[in-house]
């Protein structure tokens, strides 16, 4: 028999948590005033994302979704569909952070420094 | 053949984009001429096909030929046609005008850049024809992923510009997974239409209803509505010459084309909190169409003008999705076609003047006409086209957003209409007496060797637009009509 918190967790507890993280991903992009932070913070973001809809795939007691021999019952395996389309979104994700780190590079050999103060001093002069 | 084109129209352009750079190592145009090719094929089949969805009714094609919940399926009907058709010839007219800005000493970046715009052009055609919500999502992250790298390729404010947009589009990104993840969940399925009829039969309100305000949220910020329009000025100021036409003038389009598509195809007008949702999208509309307009009066950078400008655009465009009525959504959907040609001609106008002076400052532009009257003819077609004034297409669709509005009794927003319309009137007039009457600055030539106006290259875009935007403003019953049976079956 399962208490109340118990309950809670078991149900939704990981929306919460992925929420949280997305939060502070968000946070993290407002906050930070250094762009490798940023981008950092970016990618936290977008893991809250993939792991909320792993979590969407999840059956209690069913197994990965390779079929076994006397298990015929969808029940049984948990949703691959979920994983399929984070893969794509892992990839987009990873596409993202390979513009951004590109990005960045070529902004510290411009202008010396990844700190937003130092960028915005340094525009202003240019 | 036929049943093929919605999947072609997209393939070859990202078949186009991800042969160029190796073709370019064979011969500096090759890879160009390819995308070119690639490009005009695709605009080709997406005129077929929008004859065909006209003449025999809705394509839909599916991937794999999977049954339909299960396959990713592209769905054409008459208004993603014009979409498509609009997307695929302003990324050839583009295309085009890009020639003009090639290094040509370096055979990489030239390779390199068409296949970023052909990607850009291919993420945006897979966005309008898409049925499948998270297909939908990959297309966006496509189209903005070569947005970065074209936005970074405007030197070294567009590179600090594009990484801010990166981080902001990213959220977008984000917030719009989330929203497909909850309908997902929900419903059980991707695909919009299968989608539709399950959240019609009810029960699940409140979950899909969040769904719906991350998906507002993200399009949002995809599209500068107003409170999410923060990156876009600076993104807009310092893009790469060439491209700006198709970012600020297509790329921001396609979030709200899709945001149409959610609210009216997916959502429909039976959802429980549906007026909810049009109350406060109408009054980020009705704020965005002042401020827009407001800020833009005050601007002395003709890219900063448009950018500002684009946000009031953007308004108009939700001003449709906000009253709902038919006929205000065929006048925004013309205003949303109109409107590529006529942002996207006046970017290629200040990148025409960059090219030639060497300045975007509209204080400068003391009787330009005399030496670039292209320019300035195009500047003319979309300032009056901006305003509304007959026969461009501006006033067509300003004139069905107003008949719905005033059909459904929505007045506040016709009166807001005309007030933005005649601020918008200020700054364009502006722009015109600078051209037409102002002072000759005496400006110089930045380039003096080459004769003419301006190459070929760049004036052909132009006048394309320039054609576009008096054509559609005379067929713009056509138009209507096409779409009306559509939209009459979605909306109010």
């Amino acid at each position: 028999m399962m208490t109340g918190i118990e309950q809670f967790l078991a149900d939704k507890g990981i929306y919460y948590l992925t929420f949280l993280l997305l939060s502070f991903g968000v946070y993290g992009i407002i906050a930070c005033k250094n762009y490798m932070k940023k981008l950092i913070c970016m990618n936290i973001m977008q893991v809250a994302a993939i792991v909320f809809f792993l979590s969407l795939g999840q059956k209690k007691g069913a197994t990965i979704p390779v079929l076994i021999e006397g298990l015929t019952n969808a029940d049984s395996y948990i949703n691959p569909l979920t994983h399929a389309l984070m893969l794509t979104a892992i990839v987009v994700s990873l596409g993202t952070t390979g513009v951004g780190l590109a990005l960045l590079t070529r902004i510290r050999e411009k202008f010396g420094s990844v700190e937003e103060d130092d960028i915005i001093r340094r525009q202003n002069k240019l | 053949m036929i049943q093929h084109y919605p999947a072609l129209v997209v393939i070859l352009p990202l078949c186009g984009a991800a042969l160029s750079l190796a073709l370019t190592k064979i011969h500096l145009h090759l890879g160009r001429n390819v995308i070119f090719l690639s490009m005009a094929l695709s605009f080709y089949m997406s005129i077929m096909q929008l004859r065909n969805v006209v003449i025999n009714g809705p394509m839909e094609y599916r991937f794999g030929g999977y049954a339909i919940p299960y396959s990713i399926e592209f769905r054409i009907d008459t208004v993603n046609g014009l979409v498509v058709a609009m997307v695929a010839l302003m990324g050839l007219i583009t295309a085009f005008y890009c020639i003009s800005g090639e290094i040509r000493s370096e055979k990489l970046k030239v390779g390199g850049a068409y296949a970023v715009v052909a990607l850009f052009v291919a993420g945006m055609l897979g966005n309008a024809s898409s049925a499948d919500a998270f297909n939908m999502y990959v297309f966006l992250e496509i189209t903005a992923l070569a947005a970065y790298c074209l936005i970074a390729l405007g030197g070294n404010r567009g590179m600090v510009a594009a990484f801010r947009y990166m981080l902001v589009g990213t959220i977008a990104g984000t917030f719009y997974l989330l929203g497909v993840g909850i309908l997902y969940s929900a419903t059980g399925t991707l695909n919009m239409q299968d989608m539709s009829i399950i959240i019609q039969q009810g029960g699940k309100d409140e979950a899909v209803l969040v769904a719906l305000c991350l998906m507002i949220a993200g399009l949002g910020i995809k599209s500068a509505l107003f409170p999410f329009h923060g990156w876009q000025p600076s993104a807009h100021t310092h893009e790469e010459r060439g491209s700006a036409a198709l970012i600020a003038g297509v790329m921001v389009k396609i979030p709200v084309y899709m945001l149409f598509r959610f609210v009216y195809c997916v959502f429909g007008t039976n959802f429980k909190y549906m007026q909810q949702i049009l109350i406060v999208l109408g009054i980020f509309v009705g704020i965005g169409m002042m401020y827009g307009s407001i800020r833009a009066i005050g601007q002395t950078n003709m890219k900063k003008l448009l950018a500002y400008s684009s946000i009031t655009q953007t308004s108009y465009f939700m001003l449709g999705i906000v009253i709902g009525s038919p006929v205000a959504l065929a006048g925004s959907l013309l205003h949303f076609i109109g409107d590529a040609f006529i942002k996207g001609g006046l970017f290629y106008c200040a990148g025409a003047i960059k090219y030639k002076f060497g300045t975007v400052n509209i204080d400068n532009f003391g009787r330009i006409y005399k030496k670039m009257p292209v320019t300035s003819a195009l500047i003319v077609a979309g300032a009056l086209s901006m305003i509304g004034i007959p026969p461009t297409v501006g006033f067509f669709s300003k004139w069905y957003i107003a008949m719905g509005a005033i059909q459904t009794g929505k007045y506040i927003f016709v009166i807001l209409l005309i007030i933005s319309s005649l601020l918008n009137a200020i700054y364009f007039f502006k722009i015109i007496e600078k051209i037409f009457m102002s002072k000759d600055k005496g400006l110089e030539d930045v380039r003096p060797v080459k004769k003419g106006e301006l190459p070929w290259s760049m004036l052909v875009p132009m006048s394309v637009c320039i054609v576009v935007i008096f054509l559609l403003g005379f067929l713009n019953v056509k138009i209507i009509n096409m779409v009306l049976p559509l939209l009459k079956g979605v909306g109010m």
